[in-house]
Protein backbone atom coordinates (compact mmCIF):
# COMPACT_ATOMS: atom_id res chain seq x y z
CA UNK A 1 0.00 0.00 0.00
CA UNK A 2 1.48 3.48 -1.23
CA UNK A 3 1.58 5.90 1.76
CA UNK A 4 -0.86 9.31 2.18
CA UNK A 5 1.52 11.77 0.55
CA UNK A 6 2.59 9.69 -2.78
CA UNK A 7 -1.69 8.63 -3.14
CA UNK A 8 -2.19 12.17 -3.81
CA UNK A 9 -0.06 13.20 -6.13
CA UNK A 10 1.65 11.91 -9.30
CA UNK A 11 5.03 12.91 -10.85
CA UNK A 12 6.14 13.43 -14.58
CA UNK A 13 7.98 9.56 -14.50
CA UNK A 14 4.39 8.04 -13.14
CA UNK A 15 2.58 9.63 -16.23
CA UNK A 16 4.99 8.30 -18.76
CA UNK A 17 4.91 5.01 -17.18
CA UNK A 18 1.04 5.27 -16.88
CA UNK A 19 0.76 6.42 -20.49
CA UNK A 20 2.80 3.46 -21.95
CA UNK A 21 0.58 0.81 -20.10
CA UNK A 22 -2.34 3.06 -21.20
CA UNK A 23 -0.55 2.77 -24.82
CA UNK A 24 -1.19 6.15 -25.48
CA UNK A 25 1.60 8.67 -26.60
CA UNK A 26 1.84 11.80 -24.77
CA UNK A 27 4.17 14.70 -25.63
CA UNK A 28 6.55 15.46 -23.34
CA UNK A 29 5.41 19.13 -23.26
CA UNK A 30 2.44 17.59 -22.10
CA UNK A 31 3.45 15.35 -19.22
CA UNK A 32 3.66 18.04 -16.52
CA UNK A 33 -0.31 19.20 -17.47
CA UNK A 34 -1.59 15.34 -16.98
CA UNK A 35 0.39 15.16 -13.78
CA UNK A 36 -1.49 18.22 -12.57
CA UNK A 37 -4.25 17.32 -13.32
CA UNK A 38 -4.16 13.71 -12.24
CA UNK A 39 -2.90 15.12 -9.07
CA UNK A 40 -6.13 16.94 -8.52
CA UNK A 41 -8.22 14.17 -9.48
CA UNK A 42 -6.60 12.22 -7.17
CA UNK A 43 -6.69 14.69 -4.41
CA UNK A 44 -10.84 14.38 -5.13
CA UNK A 45 -10.35 10.93 -4.72
CA UNK A 46 -8.30 11.06 -1.26
CA UNK A 47 -11.49 12.42 -0.26
CA UNK A 48 -12.57 8.85 0.38
CA UNK A 49 -10.23 8.13 2.94
CA UNK A 50 -12.35 10.13 5.32
CA UNK A 51 -14.64 7.20 5.44
CA UNK A 52 -13.44 3.71 6.91
CA UNK A 53 -14.34 1.54 4.82
CA UNK A 54 -12.69 -1.65 6.30
CA UNK A 55 -15.95 -3.48 7.30
CA UNK A 56 -17.74 -2.64 3.90
CA UNK A 57 -18.22 -4.81 1.18
CA UNK A 58 -17.17 -3.55 -2.06
CA UNK A 59 -20.00 -3.37 -4.70
CA UNK A 60 -19.17 -4.07 -8.15
CA UNK A 61 -22.95 -4.41 -9.61
CA UNK A 62 -25.79 -2.14 -8.92
CA UNK A 63 -28.26 -4.90 -8.56
CA UNK A 64 -25.87 -7.84 -7.55
CA UNK A 65 -26.95 -9.65 -10.31
CA UNK A 66 -24.74 -12.40 -11.15
CA UNK A 67 -23.18 -13.56 -14.90
CA UNK A 68 -26.54 -14.96 -16.61
CA UNK A 69 -25.51 -18.09 -18.77
CA UNK A 70 -27.26 -18.70 -22.10
CA UNK A 71 -27.57 -22.02 -23.87
CA UNK A 72 -24.42 -22.98 -25.47
CA UNK A 73 -25.51 -22.55 -29.07
CA UNK A 74 -23.84 -21.27 -31.90
CA UNK A 75 -26.05 -17.69 -32.43
CA UNK A 76 -23.53 -15.53 -34.36
CA UNK A 77 -23.77 -15.60 -38.19
CA UNK A 78 -19.93 -15.37 -40.22
CA UNK A 79 -20.34 -11.72 -41.13
CA UNK A 80 -16.57 -11.20 -41.44
CA UNK A 81 -16.40 -9.31 -44.31
CA UNK A 82 -18.92 -6.67 -43.05
CA UNK A 83 -16.28 -6.39 -40.14
CA UNK A 84 -13.28 -6.44 -41.84
CA UNK A 85 -14.71 -3.65 -44.41
CA UNK A 86 -14.16 -0.94 -41.41
CA UNK A 87 -11.14 -2.18 -40.80
CA UNK A 88 -7.91 0.26 -41.52
CA UNK A 89 -5.79 -2.54 -43.35
CA UNK A 90 -6.75 -5.93 -44.11
CA UNK A 91 -5.36 -8.45 -46.64
CA UNK A 92 -6.57 -12.10 -47.20
CA UNK A 93 -9.22 -11.80 -44.51
CA UNK A 94 -5.90 -10.81 -42.17
CA UNK A 95 -5.75 -7.60 -40.28
CA UNK A 96 -2.38 -5.96 -41.14
CA UNK A 97 -0.20 -4.74 -38.69
CA UNK A 98 3.46 -3.82 -38.95
CA UNK A 99 5.79 -6.92 -38.77
CA UNK A 100 6.17 -8.08 -35.06
CA UNK A 101 8.83 -10.53 -35.30
CA UNK A 102 11.68 -9.51 -37.45
CA UNK B 1 -45.38 22.46 -36.25
CA UNK B 2 -42.27 21.74 -34.36
CA UNK B 3 -43.13 22.70 -30.66
CA UNK B 4 -46.04 19.92 -30.77
CA UNK B 5 -44.71 17.20 -28.13
CA UNK B 6 -44.56 14.30 -29.61
CA UNK B 7 -47.87 12.75 -28.76
CA UNK B 8 -49.64 15.61 -30.06
CA UNK B 9 -47.84 14.77 -33.39
CA UNK B 10 -48.93 11.30 -32.78
CA UNK B 11 -52.82 12.60 -33.17
CA UNK B 12 -52.20 14.76 -35.60
CA UNK B 13 -50.95 12.22 -37.76
CA UNK B 14 -53.79 10.17 -36.91
CA UNK B 15 -56.40 12.60 -38.17
CA UNK B 16 -54.30 13.15 -40.97
CA UNK B 17 -53.71 17.18 -40.38
CA UNK B 18 -50.34 16.48 -41.51
CA UNK B 19 -47.91 13.29 -43.09
CA UNK B 20 -45.39 12.27 -41.40
CA UNK B 21 -43.37 13.57 -44.67
CA UNK B 22 -44.26 17.04 -43.94
CA UNK B 23 -43.78 17.08 -40.77
CA UNK B 24 -39.93 15.38 -41.11
CA UNK B 25 -39.23 17.79 -43.85
CA UNK B 26 -40.50 20.57 -41.64
CA UNK B 27 -37.81 19.60 -39.14
CA UNK B 28 -35.67 18.37 -41.22
CA UNK B 29 -35.38 22.36 -42.78
CA UNK B 30 -35.69 23.37 -39.33
CA UNK B 31 -32.69 21.27 -37.86
CA UNK B 32 -30.30 22.63 -41.12
CA UNK B 33 -31.37 26.33 -40.00
CA UNK B 34 -31.04 26.19 -36.97
CA UNK B 35 -27.91 23.17 -36.69
CA UNK B 36 -25.65 26.51 -37.88
CA UNK B 37 -25.82 28.06 -34.71
CA UNK B 38 -26.67 24.74 -31.91
CA UNK B 39 -24.26 22.24 -33.78
CA UNK B 40 -26.81 19.97 -31.80
CA UNK B 41 -26.67 17.54 -34.75
CA UNK B 42 -23.60 15.84 -36.07
CA UNK B 43 -25.22 14.07 -39.09
CA UNK B 44 -28.49 14.70 -40.68
CA UNK B 45 -30.23 11.40 -42.05
CA UNK B 46 -32.17 13.64 -44.45
CA UNK B 47 -32.57 11.08 -47.32
CA UNK B 48 -33.30 8.30 -45.65
CA UNK B 49 -35.56 9.39 -42.83
CA UNK B 50 -38.11 11.18 -45.79
CA UNK B 51 -38.14 7.04 -47.65
CA UNK B 52 -38.80 6.10 -44.23
CA UNK B 53 -41.40 8.59 -43.63
CA UNK B 54 -43.08 8.16 -46.50
CA UNK B 55 -43.32 4.24 -45.77
CA UNK B 56 -44.81 5.02 -42.84
CA UNK B 57 -47.34 6.96 -44.65
CA UNK B 58 -48.34 4.89 -47.01
CA UNK B 59 -48.40 1.97 -44.52
CA UNK B 60 -50.83 4.81 -42.52
CA UNK B 61 -52.82 4.56 -45.71
CA UNK B 62 -53.45 1.28 -45.78
CA UNK B 63 -54.28 0.33 -41.94
CA UNK B 64 -50.83 -1.41 -41.16
CA UNK B 65 -49.53 1.00 -38.27
CA UNK B 66 -45.69 -0.11 -37.04
CA UNK B 67 -46.16 0.62 -33.51
CA UNK B 68 -46.86 3.58 -31.05
CA UNK B 69 -44.32 5.76 -32.80
CA UNK B 70 -45.76 4.80 -36.43
CA UNK B 71 -44.12 7.80 -38.45
CA UNK B 72 -42.50 9.50 -35.57
CA UNK B 73 -39.62 11.85 -35.85
CA UNK B 74 -36.89 11.08 -33.15
CA UNK B 75 -33.15 10.92 -33.16
CA UNK B 76 -30.03 8.96 -31.79
CA UNK B 77 -27.67 10.10 -29.32
CA UNK B 78 -24.39 9.42 -31.62
CA UNK B 79 -23.00 7.04 -29.06
CA UNK B 80 -25.92 4.38 -30.46
CA UNK B 81 -24.54 1.85 -33.23
CA UNK B 82 -26.43 3.09 -36.02
CA UNK B 83 -26.11 0.15 -39.42
CA UNK B 84 -24.95 2.27 -42.31
CA UNK B 85 -24.85 5.66 -40.95
CA UNK B 86 -21.62 6.81 -39.30
CA UNK B 87 -21.75 6.37 -35.23
CA UNK B 88 -18.43 8.87 -34.18
CA UNK B 89 -19.11 9.04 -30.10
CA UNK B 90 -17.90 12.77 -30.32
CA UNK B 91 -14.67 11.34 -30.88
CA UNK B 92 -11.69 11.55 -33.81
CA UNK B 93 -11.13 8.05 -33.39
CA UNK B 94 -14.36 6.69 -34.71
CA UNK B 95 -14.70 10.10 -37.01
CA UNK B 96 -14.89 7.50 -39.75
CA UNK B 97 -16.53 4.51 -37.90
CA UNK B 98 -19.79 3.02 -39.94
CA UNK B 99 -21.48 0.06 -37.98
CA UNK B 100 -22.55 -2.75 -39.47
CA UNK B 101 -25.35 -3.62 -36.89
CA UNK B 102 -27.92 -1.87 -34.86
CA UNK B 103 -28.07 -1.36 -31.11
CA UNK B 104 -30.54 -2.59 -29.80
CA UNK B 105 -32.44 0.65 -28.91
CA UNK B 106 -32.44 1.90 -32.19
CA UNK B 107 -33.82 -1.64 -33.34
CA UNK B 108 -36.55 -1.35 -30.61
CA UNK B 109 -37.66 2.37 -32.08
CA UNK B 110 -37.47 1.32 -35.33
CA UNK B 111 -39.56 -1.53 -35.21
CA UNK B 112 -42.27 0.31 -33.01
CA UNK B 113 -42.52 2.97 -36.11
CA UNK B 114 -39.99 5.57 -35.12
CA UNK B 115 -38.40 7.78 -38.00
CA UNK B 116 -34.64 8.55 -37.21
CA UNK B 117 -33.46 12.13 -38.45
CA UNK B 118 -30.32 12.16 -38.03
CA UNK B 119 -27.40 11.69 -34.83
CA UNK B 120 -26.86 14.31 -31.90
CA UNK B 121 -23.41 15.56 -31.28
CA UNK B 122 -22.23 14.48 -27.62
CA UNK B 123 -18.84 14.66 -25.37
CA UNK B 124 -16.47 12.35 -26.42
CA UNK B 125 -17.65 9.05 -25.25
CA UNK B 126 -19.80 10.25 -23.25
CA UNK B 127 -16.80 11.88 -21.03
CA UNK B 128 -18.21 15.31 -20.33
CA UNK B 129 -20.84 17.53 -18.71
CA UNK B 130 -21.32 21.01 -20.88
CA UNK B 131 -20.36 19.19 -24.52
CA UNK B 132 -17.11 21.18 -24.82
CA UNK B 133 -15.43 17.71 -25.35
CA UNK B 134 -16.27 16.59 -28.54
CA UNK B 135 -14.27 16.34 -31.38
CA UNK B 136 -17.04 17.97 -33.31
CA UNK B 137 -17.14 21.38 -32.05
CA UNK B 138 -19.24 22.93 -28.73
CA UNK B 139 -23.19 22.58 -28.65
CA UNK B 140 -24.76 25.90 -27.70
CA UNK B 141 -28.04 26.32 -25.32
CA UNK B 142 -30.87 27.00 -27.27
CA UNK B 143 -31.55 29.40 -24.05
CA UNK B 144 -28.84 31.24 -24.69
CA UNK B 145 -26.09 30.43 -27.33
CA UNK B 146 -23.10 31.41 -25.15
CA UNK B 147 -23.89 28.87 -22.38
CA UNK B 148 -23.41 25.12 -22.51
CA UNK B 149 -25.90 22.76 -23.21
CA UNK B 150 -24.94 19.98 -20.37
CA UNK B 151 -23.58 17.05 -21.14
CA UNK B 152 -22.77 14.47 -22.20
CA UNK B 153 -25.95 14.03 -23.93
CA UNK B 154 -25.66 17.80 -25.01
CA UNK B 155 -26.54 17.45 -28.37
CA UNK B 156 -29.95 15.74 -27.84
CA UNK B 157 -30.86 17.82 -25.15
CA UNK B 158 -29.98 21.29 -27.18
CA UNK B 159 -32.06 19.29 -30.44
CA UNK B 160 -35.03 18.85 -27.87
CA UNK B 161 -35.12 21.97 -26.02
CA UNK B 162 -34.34 24.22 -29.37
CA UNK B 163 -37.70 21.88 -30.86
CA UNK B 164 -35.67 20.86 -33.73
CA UNK B 165 -37.07 17.25 -32.85
CA UNK B 166 -39.50 16.65 -29.85
CA UNK B 167 -37.63 13.58 -28.33
CA UNK B 168 -34.20 12.20 -28.80
CA UNK B 169 -32.19 8.97 -27.05
CA UNK B 170 -30.02 10.08 -24.34
CA UNK B 171 -26.96 8.03 -22.15
CA UNK B 172 -26.75 8.46 -18.77
CA UNK B 173 -23.31 7.60 -16.64
CA UNK B 174 -23.00 10.25 -14.04
CA UNK B 175 -26.06 12.38 -15.59
CA UNK B 176 -25.39 12.57 -19.11
CA UNK B 177 -29.33 12.89 -19.75
CA UNK B 178 -30.66 14.24 -16.51
CA UNK B 179 -28.18 17.33 -16.54
CA UNK B 180 -28.39 18.66 -19.86
CA UNK B 181 -31.83 18.39 -19.78
CA UNK B 182 -32.28 20.50 -16.85
CA UNK B 183 -29.91 23.04 -18.49
CA UNK B 184 -31.93 22.81 -21.80
CA UNK B 185 -35.60 23.03 -20.17
CA UNK B 186 -36.43 19.25 -21.15
CA UNK B 187 -37.79 16.13 -19.59
CA UNK B 188 -34.86 13.19 -19.35
CA UNK B 189 -35.15 9.71 -17.28
CA UNK B 190 -32.18 7.96 -16.61
CA UNK B 191 -33.89 4.05 -15.91
CA UNK B 192 -32.64 1.80 -13.40
CA UNK B 193 -29.68 0.36 -14.42
CA UNK B 194 -30.32 -2.99 -16.84
CA UNK B 195 -33.86 -1.87 -17.66
CA UNK B 196 -32.53 -0.27 -21.27
CA UNK B 197 -30.17 -2.55 -23.20
CA UNK B 198 -26.49 -1.63 -23.59
CA UNK B 199 -26.11 -3.86 -26.82
CA UNK B 200 -25.07 -1.15 -29.51
CA UNK B 201 -24.14 1.51 -26.64
CA UNK B 202 -21.09 2.39 -27.29
CA UNK B 203 -19.56 1.83 -23.87
CA UNK B 204 -18.00 4.01 -21.45
CA UNK B 205 -18.55 3.03 -18.11
CA UNK B 206 -20.15 -0.67 -18.15
CA UNK B 207 -21.45 -0.94 -14.44
CA UNK B 208 -22.89 2.95 -14.60
CA UNK B 209 -24.04 3.27 -17.97
CA UNK B 210 -27.78 2.95 -18.70
CA UNK B 211 -30.01 4.68 -22.31
CA UNK B 212 -33.15 6.48 -21.45
CA UNK B 213 -35.47 8.77 -23.43
CA UNK B 214 -35.19 13.03 -23.42
CA UNK B 215 -38.10 14.82 -24.92
CA UNK B 216 -40.08 17.74 -24.01
CA UNK B 217 -42.62 15.85 -21.33
CA UNK B 218 -42.84 12.98 -19.27
CA UNK B 219 -45.14 11.79 -20.97
CA UNK B 220 -43.66 11.64 -24.10
CA UNK B 221 -40.72 10.05 -22.31
CA UNK B 222 -43.06 7.50 -20.97
CA UNK B 223 -44.14 6.71 -24.90
CA UNK B 224 -40.28 6.08 -25.94
CA UNK B 225 -39.37 4.31 -22.89
CA UNK B 226 -41.86 1.55 -23.68
CA UNK B 227 -40.11 0.51 -26.40
CA UNK B 228 -37.07 1.27 -25.56
CA UNK B 229 -36.99 -0.54 -22.33
CA UNK B 230 -36.74 -4.78 -22.24
CA UNK B 231 -34.65 -7.68 -21.48
CA UNK B 232 -32.18 -8.69 -24.27
CA UNK B 233 -30.25 -11.09 -24.44
CA UNK B 234 -27.31 -9.59 -26.10
CA UNK B 235 -26.69 -7.38 -22.68
CA UNK B 236 -25.27 -9.30 -20.47
CA UNK B 237 -26.19 -6.79 -17.69
CA UNK B 238 -29.78 -6.54 -18.99
CA UNK B 239 -32.21 -7.68 -16.71
CA UNK B 240 -35.01 -10.57 -17.37
CA UNK B 241 -38.37 -8.44 -15.55
CA UNK B 242 -41.09 -7.71 -17.69
CA UNK B 243 -41.17 -3.50 -18.04
CA UNK B 244 -43.97 -1.60 -16.63
CA UNK B 245 -46.52 0.07 -19.19
CA UNK B 246 -45.25 3.17 -18.91
CA UNK B 247 -47.75 5.28 -20.28
CA UNK B 248 -50.72 3.10 -18.69
CA UNK B 249 -49.33 4.42 -15.13
CA UNK B 250 -49.87 8.04 -15.97
CA UNK B 251 -53.09 8.57 -14.83
CA UNK B 252 -52.76 7.26 -10.98
CA UNK B 253 -53.15 10.21 -8.09
CA UNK B 254 -50.24 11.05 -6.48
CA UNK B 255 -52.08 11.64 -3.19
CA UNK B 256 -50.46 10.44 -0.04
CA UNK B 257 -47.28 9.43 -1.42
CA UNK B 258 -44.05 10.19 0.53
CA UNK B 259 -41.12 12.46 -1.32
CA UNK B 260 -37.96 12.70 1.06
CA UNK B 261 -35.69 15.79 0.90
CA UNK B 262 -32.44 15.08 1.57
CA UNK B 263 -30.46 17.91 3.63
CA UNK B 264 -27.23 17.45 2.15
CA UNK B 265 -29.09 18.76 -1.11
CA UNK B 266 -30.31 21.72 0.41
CA UNK B 267 -26.84 22.87 2.05
CA UNK B 268 -24.94 25.90 0.96
CA UNK B 269 -23.60 24.62 -1.94
CA UNK B 270 -27.33 25.01 -3.98
CA UNK B 271 -27.81 28.19 -6.01
CA UNK B 272 -30.18 30.11 -3.97
CA UNK B 273 -32.20 31.23 -7.15
CA UNK B 274 -32.40 26.89 -7.28
CA UNK B 275 -33.35 26.64 -4.07
CA UNK B 276 -36.11 29.25 -4.44
CA UNK B 277 -37.03 27.16 -7.60
CA UNK B 278 -37.61 23.82 -5.86
CA UNK B 279 -39.68 24.75 -2.71
CA UNK B 280 -42.43 26.41 -5.45
CA UNK B 281 -42.41 22.55 -6.92
CA UNK B 282 -42.37 20.73 -3.59
CA UNK B 283 -45.61 23.42 -2.95
CA UNK B 284 -46.96 22.29 -6.06
CA UNK B 285 -46.37 18.49 -5.12
CA UNK B 286 -47.83 19.40 -1.60
CA UNK B 287 -51.06 20.67 -3.42
CA UNK B 288 -51.39 17.03 -5.08
CA UNK B 289 -50.75 15.58 -2.15
CA UNK B 290 -47.52 14.54 -1.94
CA UNK B 291 -46.07 14.32 1.53
CA UNK B 292 -42.35 15.43 2.50
CA UNK B 293 -40.09 14.64 4.71
CA UNK B 294 -36.35 15.18 5.57
CA UNK B 295 -33.98 12.44 5.19
CA UNK B 296 -30.42 12.20 5.47
CA UNK B 297 -28.10 10.49 2.72
CA UNK B 298 -24.54 10.98 4.85
CA UNK B 299 -22.24 9.84 2.28
CA UNK B 300 -23.32 11.88 -0.68
CA UNK B 301 -20.60 14.22 -0.44
CA UNK B 302 -18.31 11.06 -1.37
CA UNK B 303 -20.08 10.12 -4.73
CA UNK B 304 -18.27 12.38 -6.88
CA UNK B 305 -14.68 11.04 -5.19
CA UNK B 306 -15.76 7.62 -5.57
CA UNK B 307 -17.18 7.85 -9.21
CA UNK B 308 -13.72 9.53 -10.64
CA UNK B 309 -12.16 6.44 -9.70
CA UNK B 310 -14.91 3.57 -10.84
CA UNK B 311 -15.84 5.39 -14.24
CA UNK B 312 -11.98 6.34 -15.53
CA UNK B 313 -10.90 2.48 -14.16
CA UNK B 314 -14.09 1.19 -16.24
CA UNK B 315 -13.57 3.62 -19.35
CA UNK B 316 -9.33 2.42 -19.18
CA UNK B 317 -10.76 -0.66 -19.47
CA UNK B 318 -13.77 -0.57 -22.39
CA UNK B 319 -11.31 2.07 -24.05
CA UNK B 320 -8.29 -0.32 -24.62
CA UNK B 321 -10.30 -1.84 -27.56
CA UNK B 322 -9.20 1.73 -29.88
CA UNK B 323 -6.22 0.14 -31.05
CA UNK B 324 -6.15 1.10 -34.12
CA UNK B 325 -6.36 -2.11 -35.59
CA UNK B 326 -9.67 -3.29 -36.34
CA UNK B 327 -11.51 -0.38 -36.55
CA UNK B 328 -11.21 3.15 -36.09
CA UNK B 329 -8.43 6.07 -36.16
CA UNK B 330 -5.17 4.41 -37.40
CA UNK B 331 -1.77 6.60 -37.42
CA UNK B 332 0.40 7.50 -41.06
CA UNK B 333 3.32 5.26 -41.31
CA UNK B 334 3.75 3.75 -37.74
CA UNK B 335 7.06 2.42 -36.90
CA UNK B 336 6.02 -0.69 -35.23
CA UNK B 337 3.22 -2.34 -33.58
CA UNK B 338 3.55 -0.15 -30.22
CA UNK B 339 3.81 3.03 -31.86
CA UNK B 340 0.52 2.01 -33.69
CA UNK B 341 -1.54 1.69 -30.77
CA UNK B 342 0.20 4.48 -28.89
CA UNK B 343 0.46 6.96 -32.12
CA UNK B 344 -3.36 6.11 -33.22
CA UNK B 345 -4.41 6.23 -29.41
CA UNK B 346 -3.09 9.97 -28.90
CA UNK B 347 -4.47 11.08 -31.73
CA UNK B 348 -7.51 9.55 -32.13
CA UNK B 349 -8.76 10.41 -28.54
CA UNK B 350 -9.06 13.92 -27.06
CA UNK B 351 -7.68 15.83 -24.17
CA UNK B 352 -10.44 15.05 -21.14
CA UNK B 353 -10.56 11.48 -22.66
CA UNK B 354 -7.06 10.51 -21.88
CA UNK B 355 -7.39 12.11 -18.73
CA UNK B 356 -9.33 9.51 -17.71
CA UNK B 357 -7.98 6.91 -19.07
CA UNK B 358 -4.73 7.60 -17.68
CA UNK B 359 -6.27 8.19 -14.26
CA UNK B 360 -8.24 4.84 -14.35
CA UNK B 361 -5.07 2.93 -15.50
CA UNK B 362 -3.24 4.32 -12.44
CA UNK B 363 -6.14 3.54 -10.25
CA UNK B 364 -6.20 -0.16 -11.32
CA UNK B 365 -2.19 -0.48 -11.12
CA UNK B 366 -0.49 -3.01 -9.37
CA UNK B 367 -0.57 -1.46 -5.52
CA UNK B 368 -3.09 1.19 -6.51
CA UNK B 369 -6.10 -1.22 -7.09
CA UNK B 370 -6.91 -1.51 -3.59
CA UNK B 371 -6.62 2.12 -2.46
CA UNK B 372 -8.54 3.65 -4.93
CA UNK B 373 -10.67 1.26 -6.99
CA UNK B 374 -11.82 -1.05 -4.34
CA UNK B 375 -11.64 1.82 -2.17
CA UNK B 376 -14.50 3.39 -4.19
CA UNK B 377 -16.63 0.65 -4.43
CA UNK B 378 -16.85 0.12 -0.80
CA UNK B 379 -17.93 3.76 -0.98
CA UNK B 380 -20.35 3.16 -3.38
CA UNK B 381 -21.62 0.33 -1.47
CA UNK B 382 -22.24 2.90 1.71
CA UNK B 383 -24.26 5.19 -0.64
CA UNK B 384 -26.19 2.47 -2.20
CA UNK B 385 -26.93 1.42 1.88
CA UNK B 386 -27.94 5.09 2.16
CA UNK B 387 -30.19 5.26 0.11
CA UNK B 388 -32.07 1.64 0.43
CA UNK B 389 -32.05 2.73 4.29
CA UNK B 390 -34.48 6.40 2.76
CA UNK B 391 -36.57 3.90 0.38
CA UNK B 392 -37.83 2.10 3.51
CA UNK B 393 -39.35 5.32 4.60
CA UNK B 394 -40.42 7.21 1.14
CA UNK B 395 -40.90 6.49 -2.07
CA UNK B 396 -39.22 9.13 -4.20
CA UNK B 397 -36.16 11.72 -3.02
CA UNK B 398 -36.31 14.73 -4.17
CA UNK B 399 -33.73 17.37 -5.25
CA UNK B 400 -31.99 19.83 -7.54
CA UNK B 401 -30.37 18.26 -10.88
CA UNK B 402 -27.60 20.56 -11.03
CA UNK B 403 -25.96 23.29 -8.91
CA UNK B 404 -26.33 26.26 -10.89
CA UNK B 405 -28.43 26.80 -14.30
CA UNK B 406 -26.17 26.49 -17.32
CA UNK B 407 -22.86 27.94 -17.21
CA UNK B 408 -20.85 29.93 -20.01
CA UNK B 409 -18.98 28.14 -22.77
CA UNK B 410 -15.19 27.85 -21.41
CA UNK B 411 -16.07 28.91 -18.01
CA UNK B 412 -14.94 25.57 -16.44
CA UNK B 413 -12.83 23.70 -19.26
CA UNK B 414 -9.57 24.84 -17.41
CA UNK B 415 -10.64 23.11 -14.36
CA UNK B 416 -11.66 19.42 -14.28
CA UNK B 417 -12.56 18.97 -10.89
CA UNK B 418 -14.68 22.13 -10.79
CA UNK B 419 -16.40 20.38 -13.99
CA UNK B 420 -16.94 17.18 -12.46
CA UNK B 421 -18.51 18.71 -9.70
CA UNK B 422 -21.49 19.59 -11.48
CA UNK B 423 -22.72 16.04 -11.40
CA UNK B 424 -22.52 16.02 -7.61
CA UNK B 425 -26.30 15.64 -7.37
CA UNK B 426 -26.98 12.67 -10.35
CA UNK B 427 -23.36 10.82 -9.89
CA UNK B 428 -25.25 9.43 -6.54
CA UNK B 429 -28.07 7.09 -8.22
CA UNK B 430 -25.49 5.82 -10.86
CA UNK B 431 -23.51 4.68 -8.27
CA UNK B 432 -26.76 2.82 -7.25
CA UNK B 433 -28.18 1.96 -10.09
CA UNK B 434 -31.26 3.85 -9.26
CA UNK B 435 -33.59 5.24 -11.62
CA UNK B 436 -33.56 9.01 -11.88
CA UNK B 437 -35.81 11.78 -13.88
CA UNK B 438 -35.00 15.50 -14.27
CA UNK B 439 -37.84 18.29 -15.54
CA UNK B 440 -38.03 21.92 -15.81
CA UNK B 441 -38.88 23.42 -12.38
CA UNK B 442 -38.43 27.03 -12.63
CA UNK B 443 -36.63 29.63 -14.63
CA UNK B 444 -33.50 31.72 -13.10
CA UNK B 445 -32.45 34.80 -15.43
CA UNK B 446 -33.92 32.96 -18.38
CA UNK B 447 -32.14 29.79 -18.05
CA UNK B 448 -34.27 26.68 -17.48
CA UNK B 449 -33.71 25.32 -13.61
CA UNK B 450 -34.07 21.29 -13.72
CA UNK B 451 -35.77 19.15 -10.17
CA UNK B 452 -34.58 15.47 -10.22
CA UNK B 453 -36.41 12.78 -8.67
CA UNK B 454 -34.90 9.95 -7.75
CA UNK B 455 -37.03 6.47 -7.08
CA UNK B 456 -36.38 2.74 -5.88
CA UNK B 457 -35.24 -0.29 -8.44
CA UNK B 458 -38.07 -0.40 -11.37
CA UNK B 459 -39.99 2.37 -10.43
CA UNK B 460 -39.70 3.99 -13.33
CA UNK B 461 -43.79 4.37 -14.08
CA UNK B 462 -44.10 5.88 -10.72
CA UNK B 463 -41.39 8.57 -11.37
CA UNK B 464 -42.80 8.81 -14.90
CA UNK B 465 -46.31 9.51 -13.07
CA UNK B 466 -44.78 12.45 -10.85
CA UNK B 467 -43.38 14.60 -13.58
CA UNK B 468 -46.70 13.71 -15.60
CA UNK B 469 -49.45 14.70 -12.73
CA UNK B 470 -46.92 17.68 -11.86
CA UNK B 471 -46.36 19.40 -15.65
CA UNK B 472 -50.80 18.90 -15.46
CA UNK B 473 -50.61 21.60 -13.38
CA UNK B 474 -47.34 23.58 -14.57
CA UNK B 475 -46.12 25.03 -17.56
CA UNK B 476 -42.53 25.56 -17.09
CA UNK B 477 -42.13 22.21 -19.85
CA UNK B 478 -44.30 24.50 -22.57
CA UNK B 479 -41.57 27.25 -22.38
CA UNK B 480 -40.10 27.19 -25.60
CA UNK B 481 -36.46 29.15 -26.19
CA UNK B 482 -36.82 32.22 -28.73
CA UNK B 483 -33.95 31.11 -31.22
Amino acid sequence: MPDDDNKKSVGNEVVEQIAHLARIQIDAGSVADYAAEMSGVLELAAQMDQVDTDSVEPMAHPTHAVQRLRDDVVTETDRRDAFQNIAPSVENGYYLVPPVIE
Amino acid sequence: MHTLTLAAMRSSLESGEFSSVELCQHLIDRIKTQNETLNAFVSITEEQALADAAVADEQRASGNIAGPLHGLPIAHKDIFCTENVRTSCGSRMLENFIPPYNATVVEKLKAAGAVCLGKTNMDEFAMGSSNENSYFGVVRNPWDTDRVPGGSSGGSAAAVGGRLVPACTGTDTGGSIRQPAAFCGITGIKPTYGRVSRYGMIAFASSLDQGGPMATTAEDCALLLNEMAGFDERDSTSIDRPSDNYTESLTGSIDGIKIGLPKQYFDSGLDASIAASLQQAIAELEKLGAKFVDIDLANQHLAVPAYYIVAPAECSSNLSRFDGVRYGHRCEDPADLEDLYKRSRAEGFGREVKRRILVGTYALSAGYYDAYYVKAQKIRSLISQDFSQAFESVDFILGPTTPGPAFKIGEKVSDPVSMYLNDIYTIPANLAGLPGISMPCGDVDGLPVGLQLTGNYFDEARLLNIAHQYQTVTDWHTRVPGL
